[in-house]
């Protein structure tokens, strides 16, 4: 009984959060909305980051290009037809001259990460440890020099602007709880087991007759989907984007989130994401001078510098995250 | 196409891409070596380098000795403080953990420099040249930098001493060992802290030496100096083979060759899509001969299931 609970739980408490970043997001002044609907946008990222990487327990910087193709996927395709011709003229013309909806382009954006993450993780897959720490950043290096060169596909070097702003407080919630819940089930699901099981202990699941590597390219495709989701949902919220936006300095926050969090919980996934992005919109107000009794006023830059220091303090001090890397459990009473 | 990047290779080409190598050789060195006893992949070399260039650039009106000894004490102390508070505690650590964790630092650091930098209102400090380096001379009616010249000089030099080292001193055969089998050479004597601290100190003299080589090539410092170059090497580094490291150092070699000679024979609009054709040939050696190009057969370190 106490296990079903936990499980409901595991879910619930982690989209009363989602929900309630949301409700305060619609209640702030339009200059503060951003921070929230970042912080709900990071934790879509940083789930989907774990789908693979928390599940599987194989390193990859990869996971930030299924981000930026679902949001050069969703951002090219929702520039007003009227005038794309004029800002994007390099384009195919099946993309100039076709355009879609807010939830089309949506789930156009994860379709088309599910299936890059696909054909790159076929190959992929049967790297594990270091070797899938570096192929995985070669696949991130690919994408963005892609994407900053072609500009048949996109906008190139320059930025992407005149996206309709769609995600609002409403949009964002939404989203992530649909994220949420696609990784909670996965989680429980027979996959998903099986691959934590890998994760465990290779040779062990190998044994009981798990395919490893048809595993983890499930976890890799589905988070691939995911995470173009999620990079579909920032460009809505961002209205305007540059490949140098979905690239190092994004894979290091999103990283940072999970492996503060806890890399291997969902929990994990959602606490860090929630508590980084918080500690890094208030650095990025102190840059700015804010006002906390006294005075705060740090240096521009101060942001990276902290959220660098936590992550290695926490990789060396506690590599389980704060939330330990378990999932939420209730307090129970102690059997009389 | 093939004939007329022949003929656009010429002796300039060819000597300037040789420099390049080299550099990236030393660099390869400098992370092989550490890989080698702690099987740490170092992606924070960069802000190593980066550091002591914005040491050279912050003391650009003292004179050259003291800034060569300056840079490289500031390399030298932040590469040993990186191995008692970082690498050490993370020994036991999967690898990619520490390859997390000094992507972390790397970051950390550059973040640093960007404060340290940004004190005057501007990003990016020029660092003037160690004597007359950046001139250029006249040999066989090929102009070549003097620098390029002092690259391959001195990358010749630290290879030869290191290799001498490692095959002719105990603490060398201490090092292969270790690089070898860690555990075993443990037990037979081998002292784990003497040998890690070293293998890192010299990193961290290769680090310095990069630092005032690249300085000279490209005066402007900023907070992202040397992180392309290191990115590129490690890719040679792996493609060559990371677990040897006359293997990772032919890899970095080779990589900054070939990057010299396709930049400087072909036009901009060409090149655009190299970086994606070197990670594309990366992720095929990872797949086809995880133990590096160079490698003679299959080696252990990198997994595959």
């Amino acid at each position: 009984m106490t296990e079903r609970l936990d499980s409901f739980a595991q879910l619930l408490v982690p989209a009363l959060l989602v929900v309630a970043v949301g409700v305060a997001a619609s209640l702030a002044s339009r200059s503060n909305e951003i921070h929230f609907l970042n912080a709900l946008v990071a934790v879509a990222m940083v789930v989907a980051i774990y789908v693979f990487v928390g599940n599987s327990g194989v390193l990859s910087f990869g996971q930030i290009s299924f981000v930026a193709v679902g949001a050069f996927a969703a951002g090219v395709l929702t520039v007003p037809s009227a005038l794309k011709g004029s800002v994007l003229p390099g384009l195919f013309p099946v993309l100039r001259d076709h355009t879609i909806g807010n939830v089309t382009s949506l789930l156009l954006a994860a379709a088309v990460g599910g299936i890059f993450a696909f054909l790159v993780g076929m190959p992929l897959m049967r790297l594990s440890g270091l070797a899938a720490g570096i192929a995985t950043f070669a696949v991130l290096e690919i994408t963005h020099n892609l994407l900053r060169e072609w500009t048949k596909i996109g906008p190139g070097a320059t930025t992407l602007s005149l996206v309709p702003e769609t995600t609002g407080p409403l949009q964002a919630t939404v989203g992530v709880l649909v994220v949420l819940l696609v990784a909670f089930v996965y989680g429980r699901s027979r996959l998903g087991r099986m691959l934590r099981a890998t994760r465990e202990d290779p040779a062990a699941a190998q044994a009981a007759g798990i395919d490893v590597h048809r595993q983890r390219l499930w976890a890799f495709t589905l988070s691939g989907a995911l995470a173009g989701f999620a990079g579909g949902l920032l460009v809505h919220m961002l209205g305007s984007i540059t490949t140098e936006q979905v690239y190092l300095e994004l894979t290091f926050v999103t990283l940072a989130m999970l492996v503060v969090g806890g890399v291997t919980s969902l929990w994990g996934a959602v606490v860090g994401a929630l508590a980084v992005s918080g500690l890094d919109s208030f650095l990025g107000k102190a840059e700015q001078g804010v006002n906390v009794g006294f005075t705060l006023d740090v240096p521009t830059g101060t942001r990276l510098v902290v959220v660098g220091a936590l992550m290695a303090l926490v990789l060396i001090l506690r590599p389980s995250g704060i939330t330990g890397g378990r999932e939420l459990r209730l307090p129970r009473r102690r059997a009389a | 196409m093939s004939a007329g990047l022949v003929a656009a290779v010429d002796a300039q080409t060819l000597v300037d891409a040789v420099g390049l190598g080299a550099v990236f050789a030393l660099m390869a060195v400098g992370i092989g070596l550490v890989f080698g006893v702690l099987r740490l992949v170092n992606f924070a070399y960069g802000q190593l380098v980066m550091a002591g260039a914005y040491t050279l650039a912050f003391t650009s009106g003292w004179p050259v000795g003291a800034r060569l000894l300056m840079c490289l004490g500031v390399v030298l102390v932040l590469t040993m403080a990186l191995e008692r508070a970082v690498f050490r505690p993370l020994r036991s650590a999967s690898p990619a953990v520490m390859l997390v964790t000094t992507f972390a630092i790397a970051f950390l650091l550059q973040a640093i420099a960007r404060i340290v930098d940004l004190r005057d209102g501007t990003i990016g400090e020029a660092a003037a040249s160690v004597g007359g380096l950046r001139q250029a001379v006249t040999i066989a009616g090929v102009d070549v930098r003097k620098v390029t010249l002092v690259a391959i000089a001195v990358a010749a030099v630290s290879l030869g001493l290191l290799a001498l080292m490692l095959a002719r001193t105990t603490l060398g055969l201490h090092m292969r060992a270790a690089a070898a089998d860690f555990q075993t050479a443990r037990l037979l004597g081998v002292r784990a802290n003497v040998v890690i601290a070293f293998a890192v100190f010299l990193s961290g003299v290769l680090a310095a030496i990069v630092a005032v080589i690249l300085t000279i090539q490209a005066p402007l410092v900023t907070p992202g100096f040397a992180l392309k170059e290191t990115i590129v090497v490690l890719v040679g580094v792996v493609v060559g083979g990371i677990d040897r490291l006359w293997t990772a150092t032919l890899g970095g070699f080779a990589i900054g060759f070939a990057t010299g000679v396709i930049n400087g024979a072909l036009p901009t609009e060409h090149t655009v899509f190299l970086p994606s054709a070197v990670f594309a040939l990366v992720v095929l050696v990872l797949i086809f001969r995880p133990g590096g190009l160079f490698a003679p057969g299959r080696t252990a370190v990198v997994e595959r299931v």
